[in-house]
């Protein structure tokens, strides 16, 4: 992941057009929306800016959304090293299919996963008929918004570890063993320090997703006010007013966690990277 | 190079389809409506058609937009071309006049009744047999009872449902603002799920099988009823409940620079003739022509209906105080409570 210095030749010419390209396009696509989000917040004074984001139902929602969120990328984190992992090492039947299976949380219309989800956790579903009894609810609950939140944020795991996972040679693996090393002393010091930073990326992406989701949460979630309200869903509620200010208020609160959470995530990173070398 | 010339070739296949069509002298109006008007346009925009060329006029194509109502409302006032209007509450076309002046503001004086070409009301759905006796809206805060409605914030229609619940208390004998607000916060303790919109509220009964009733336009009901089988829900409708009047404009900025006032006008008066109301009343919507309603008669049961206008003071006033952060409905949900 080295960079060329700027100043020395490189093989592919035309530094000056692919750095100009790379700005425009960056600014049309990313920051052009983003500015426009912080006028439309700007037309709100100090203090109304204050009473929107902070009422205790907005509040409530961000407890719901990032804590769900920050479970969802946890239990993504280890299952999805997990099917990663067995994707890599493992020769089983089906494999290409299994494989072309994790990216279908990508590829499907969220609504269209929403529906599912509740469709199968609902009290008369598949899953949900034998849960409902136990006592465990998962439609229209929290749990529910955990649940979506946990499906659609599986391939990013999985696919930023997958390929770390393919180019550490087995060979390590043997020397380790050869040295005397037992199976998890070979796991916890030789393979996962290789892998952490991975792992963490994946981590971080299937959050900043979790936290962004709306169309899926919508229909398990019951959307009680201060119970299972996600803050997507108060920006949506803020926009049916057709309070723009408000809801691009409550967007720049989201953005700016979202981002100190990304941050702390390469942070991170860098520190389990350094750790490993 | 490959993605770019195939993307060229797609394009010029496009543009060559699309000239020819582009000569002929055919108008095309969008009628940007709302999500269960679906099924009554189709029909109608076929009727129009035929109807217009019979008057002489030449070939128009009319293109549907559905969605939530706010959500079209802020389309429009986005930039969407919409040559007239059908939404489901005359707060949201408020809002384009307001909001972008596309519209002067005493549109709604410019059609009869109130530029309401069609009405409903709110009715209930229950399960075949209504397990549990649910007769009327004082049913709906007992507590064994759980009822499926969406979220005003995010809905139109269900706004109405809440004004409905909201009137129906007003109206009982000693009733006040007080005992109104008493029985909304009762209903609402009652209700499992709020979704976003009155679809998502409808799959949520039927499919998943929550709560015991659902609050839904009455047009509602009967697509619900029809296609998911008589032999499982019934339609119950209530002593009393609201005037629900879904209003249409022509929005004139748009026409006057397309050029398409003449046929958008006629489009909505088309609404408002017998054949116009006899497609309203075989979707399942009320007609205000009094011969195609009595026609209908046995389609629409009797209810003693009130509107928005004199029980609550219209739909801004409506809005301001229910509605809006802050207003009635968040105090219900308020925290503590």
């Amino acid at each position: 992941m080295a960079t060329r210095p700027i100043t020395r030749n490189t093989v592919i010419p035309g530094f000056g057009p692919a750095l100009g390209y790379t700005v425009f396009y960056l600014s049309l696509v990313v920051l052009l929306p983003l500015s426009a989000l912080a006028v439309k917040t700007a037309s709100l004074t100090w203090g109304e800016f204050l009473a929107t984001v902070a009422a205790p139902r907005v509040v409530a929602s961000y407890r719901v959304t990032f804590g769900a969120a920050l479970a969802a990328a946890g239990v993504n984190a280890v299952f999805g090293l997990l099917v990663a992992w067995v994707l890599v090492r493992y020769r089983l039947p089906g494999k290409r299919f299994i494989d072309a299976l994790v990216d279908l949380p990508f590829a499907l219309p969220t609504a269209v996963a929403g529906i599912t989800l509740s469709s199968v956790y609902a009290a008369n579903g598949w899953l949900g008929q034998f849960l409902e009894p136990r006592g465990i609810t998962v439609a229209f609950t929290p749990v529910g918004i955990f649940v979506a939140m946990t499906f659609i944020g599986l391939p990013f795991v999985v696919r930023t570890v997958q390929p770390v996972l393919e180019e550490l040679e087995e060979e390590v693996e043997e020397a380790a063993a050869c040295l005397g090393a037992t199976r998890w002393q070979t796991f916890r010091r030789v393979l996962f320090p290789e892998l952490l930073p991975a792992v963490l990326t994946g981590f971080a992406l299937a959050f900043a997703r979790g936290v962004g989701e709306y169309g899926s949460i919508i229909f398990i979630a019951g959307n009680m006010p201060m119970v299972s309200e996600i803050t997507p869903l108060l920006i949506i509620t803020k926009l049916e007013q057709y309070d723009y200010a408000g809801a691009t208020a409550i967007a720049t609160v989201m953005l700016f966690f979202s981002f100190l959470m990304l941050l702390a995530v390469n942070l991170l990173q860098k520190w389990s990277r350094r750790h490993a070398a | 190079m490959k993605p770019i010339k195939t993307i060229a070739a797609v394009a010029a296949a496009f543009l060559a389809l699309a000239a020819p069509l582009g000569a002929r002298a055919e108008v095309s109006l969008l009628n940007v409506s709302y999500d269960p008007t679906r099924e009554l346009y189709q029909d109608f925009n076929a009727a129009f058609a035929a109807y217009w060329k019979g008057k002489g006029g030449g070939p128009v194509t009319v293109k549907q937009s559905h969605g939530g109502s706010g959500k079209q409302a802020r389309a429009v006032i986005d930039g969407l071309e919409a040559d007239v209007v059908t939404l489901a509450l005359a707060y949201d076309i408020d809002e384009i006049a307001g909001k972008a002046k596309l519209i002067p503001a005493n549109w709604q004086k410019r059609l009869p009744h109130n530029s309401s070409p069609y009405t409903s009301t709110i009715v209930f759905l229950v399960r075949k047999g209504n397990p549990r006796n649910i007769r009327d809206w004082n049913d709906l805060i007992r507590s064994d009872v759980k009822v499926i409605t969406p979220n005003p914030k995010t809905s139109g229609g269900a706004r109405w449902n809440y004004l409905a619940a909201w009137g129906y208390a007003l109206k009982q004998k000693g009733g006040s603002e007080a005992t109104a607000r008493d029985f909304v916060t009762r209903l609402y303790k009652n209700v499992p799920v709020l979704d976003s919109g009155a679809r998502g509220s409808t799959t949520t009964f039927v499919q998943r099988g929550q709560g015991d009733v659902l609050l839904a336009w009455e047009n509602e009901a009967f697509l619900a009823v029809n296609e998911l089988g008589k032999d499982k829900f019934q339609i119950v409708v209530p002593s009393v409940s609201i005037l629900a009047e879904p209003p249409v404009t022509v929005v004139d900025k748009v026409v006057d620079r397309k050029g398409t006032r003449t046929v958008a006008e006629e489009y909505l008066k088309y609404l408002y003739t017998p054949s116009g109301q006899e497609i309203a009343a075989k979707n399942y919507y009320r007609p205000i022509d009094k011969k195609v309603a009595a026609k209908y008669a046995a389609f629409f049961p009797k209810v003693r209906l009130f509107t928005i206008d004199d029980t609550f003071g219209g739909w801004q006033a409506a809005q301001k105080k229910h509605f809006a952060d802050g207003g009635v409905f968040d105090q219900i949900y308020g925290p503590g409570k």
